[in-house]
């Protein structure tokens, strides 16, 4: 899932300084799960929001709504009338929802209150850890079901570098090096000579490149 | 509440909002939960609210979490005479205090 | 394949080669380089130059070999993936060898984290096992990395990869490094040799996959000033084993910078006498420029073969 994380209330306001109404969209997909923008951040972000303009002797009205996904347009339908009174809307979805909701909703001033920041899980209650660069040609299956792409903090497709120790990777003693655990895995499989298999070059046109990726199922397609 | 583990962050901002001067939350004394970790919990969701409070500049002194068991009387007078005194010297509460506040309408 | 690296032909013809290293300063003169290749020249076979070492902007390595070159040493400019895509990296290879740089070391390049600038986003479309092949593929097939065919003037390199036999998993440093073989590397210089034992048992290893007879293994070795730099490295580079004995025999010289240097013949002489695959030693004296041509002498390696 996508993993964001709020940034801070200071930044937000900054935003909507001008503002005299405000809408907050939480979103019950993603962020809700990573504890950043679904149902109860958003009202804690808004009762945060109106205490420091009060403070500031410039009070704020607030709306809240959680769309079931802001990523996915029959969903912020319901937003319409909602949106009419408003001077702003704040997003707490990934970047998705943001541009699906500034899309919707042309006039109005749609700001981030999320920083979204990788996909991956929770590796204990409270904590998440990327697991996929999104790189668009998966390698798992020569890599013993570890992501070089992300794990590796050179994203090297035939590791390890010169700066693996001890397991770790040489950026940090509290990152593991994604290419000892290749090799641990591989070794426990038994596959360690795919390892000597030279890894090409990476098409990155799979990946991050020259605009927006697309995935089209035409079977599902309607009309 | 049944437990201090079910303090809602947004409760103790309410509060604020409505007017409280101040807030504090109780817990079992640590190691008592009947739930285990309730009590640890309700004090870590209290420090998040007054991170959140000293973000926003209303301050994190007027919320507190203290541990204590039924059966300490007097440590819990002691606890409501410290808080009264700190939220006195604080002053009211600086939203109810601000002459041309309104309040802020929920959604 | 020959090339014209002089590098080359001495490896080639099985003369014990030495290289050192000259690191780029953070300021736009040559003149502290000339310096340190006219002190090196005479004692050298060619120098390394630094490609933004650490991850510190620093004056370019390609045009610091023009530098090199001018003051009559060979470069071996080095090229890592951090900071180019496949598009500046053969830009700049080229560029390189119109210039008279005829050897490359292909590096993966330190994180970005360590530098000065450690906001800025690393590149890595390439590995360093790649860039060796795309070399060879630019060289020996006469194509660009696309498979787009260069129709004149190909640039030839004599290619150099590193391997680090004291990172892990130990077992396969020596796998990794037979893999850069086969990608097409040429020769090898090893990270900095302080644990004598593990570079022999990594040795023996080369020489039982047969990999010492398919490549030129140069031997890094480094001076060391004082305990204090022995010390930093067994504490913060990742990647380095400095044993605790070599700190301590440096903490109770009564000259330090003597007792380092010896120490640096010392392991020159041991592992040219003793370890077999090795072809060369490569001298990599931080910030000690000057102390290599006593190194080289001490260690009956002077002079150097002359090479047309
Ligand atoms: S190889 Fe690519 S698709 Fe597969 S996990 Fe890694 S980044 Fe994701
Ligand atoms: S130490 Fe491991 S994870 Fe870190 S950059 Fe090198 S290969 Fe990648």
């Amino acid at each position: 899932m996508i993993i964001a994380q709020q940034k801070p209330v200071k930044d937000i306001a900054a935003m909507i300084s001008d503002c005299n109404k405000v809408l907050f969209v939480g979103c019950a997909g993603c962020v809700t799960v990573c504890l950043a923008g679904g149902e109860k951040e958003t009202e804690i972000l808004a009762s945060s929001l109106r205490i420091m303009r009060k403070l500031e002797h410039k009070p704020i009205e607030t709306v809240t709504f959680t769309a079931t996904r802001q990523c996915d347009p029959e969903y912020i339908v319901a937003l319409d009338n909602m949106v009419q009174e408003v001077d702003a809307i704040v997003s707490l979805a990934c970047g998705v929802g943001v541009q699906y909701l500034a899309e919707r909703f042309k006039d109005k001033w749609v700001v981030p209150a999320l920083d979204t920041k990788f996909i991956g899980g929770a590796t204990e209650h409270g904590v998440w850890e990327e697991k996929c660069g999104l790189c668009g040609d998966c390698v798992l299956h020569l890599t013993g079901g570890i992501c070089p792409i992300i794990r590796c903090s050179k994203s090297i497709l035939n590791g390890p570098c010169g700066g693996s120790q001890y397991g770790k990777c040489e950026i940090s003693k509290d990152v593991d090096c994604a290419w000892q655990l290749i090799y641990d895995r591989m070794t426990a499989l038994g596959k360690l000579d795919k390892l000597m298999e030279i890894q090409p070059p990476k098409d990155w046109t799979k990946s991050r490149d020259g605009g927006p990726r697309r995935a089209v199922r035409e079977d599902v397609m309607i009309g | 509440m049944p437990c201090s583990g079910t303090i809602d962050h947004r409760v103790i901002l309410h509060a604020f909002e409505d007017g409280a001067d101040g807030v504090f939350v109780a817990g079992c004394m640590e190691g008592d939960c009947h739930f285990l970790k309730g009590n640890i919990r309700g004090k870590k969701r209290v420090q998040y609210v007054k991170q959140i409070l000293d973000e926003i500049g209303f301050g994190s002194e007027r919320v507190e979490f203290f541990n204590l068991s039924a059966a300490q009387g007097q440590r819990f007078a002691e606890i409501v005479k410290e808080m009264t005194e700190r939220i006195m010297q604080l002053g009211p509460n600086p939203l109810t205090s601000n002459p041309d506040g309104k309040e802020g309408g929920i959604a | 394949m020959k090339t014209e690296s002089k590098l080359q032909q001495i490896l080639d013809n099985g003369q014990f080669g030495v290289t050192a290293e000259i690191g780029p300063p953070k300021h736009s003169s040559s003149e502290g380089m000339r310096h340190h290749a006219h002190m090196l020249k005479e004692h050298v076979d060619a120098t390394n130059i630094t490609d933004n070492q650490t991850a510190i902007v620093r004056l370019s390595s390609i045009a610091a070999g023009v530098h090199i070159l001018d003051s009559g040493i060979e470069p071996i400019v080095q090229m890592t993936c951090r900071d180019r895509n496949r598009i500046a990296m053969q830009s700049d290879l080229m560029g390189a060898y119109s210039l008279g740089m005829r050897n490359v070391l292909c590096l993966s390049g330190d994180h970005q984290q360590f530098g000065n600038h450690p906001t800025s986003k690393n590149v890595y479309d390439v590995d360093s096992m790649q860039l060796i092949q795309l070399l060879r593929r630019m060289r020996d097939e006469k194509k660009f990395f696309s498979g787009e065919e260069i129709k004149e003037h190909e640039p030839r390199f004599f290619i150099g990869a590193v391997a680090n036999p004291f990172a892990d998993p130990f077992e396969y440093r020596v796998a990794r490094l037979e893999k850069k073989v086969e990608a097409g590397a040429e020769f090898i210089q090893t990270q900095c040799i302080f644990d004598m034992e593990r570079f022999e048992r990594f040795m023996e290893m080369v020489r039982a996959r047969g990999i010492d007879e398919r490549v030129h293994i140069l031997a890094g070795v480094t001076p060391l000033k004082g305990w204090r730099a022995a010390k930093y490295i067994q504490n913060n580079v990742s990647g380095m084993i400095v044993p605790e004995e070599l700190v301590q025999r440096l903490k109770s010289a009564e000259d330090p910078k003597k007792e380092g240097v010896n120490i640096c013949v010392e392991q020159i002489k041991y592992i040219k006498e003793n370890i077999k695959g090795v072809h060369g030693v490569h001298i990599m004296a931080i910030a000690w420029e000057e102390v290599v041509p006593e190194i080289v002498e001490r260690c009956g390696l002077y002079p150097r073969p002359k090479i047309n």
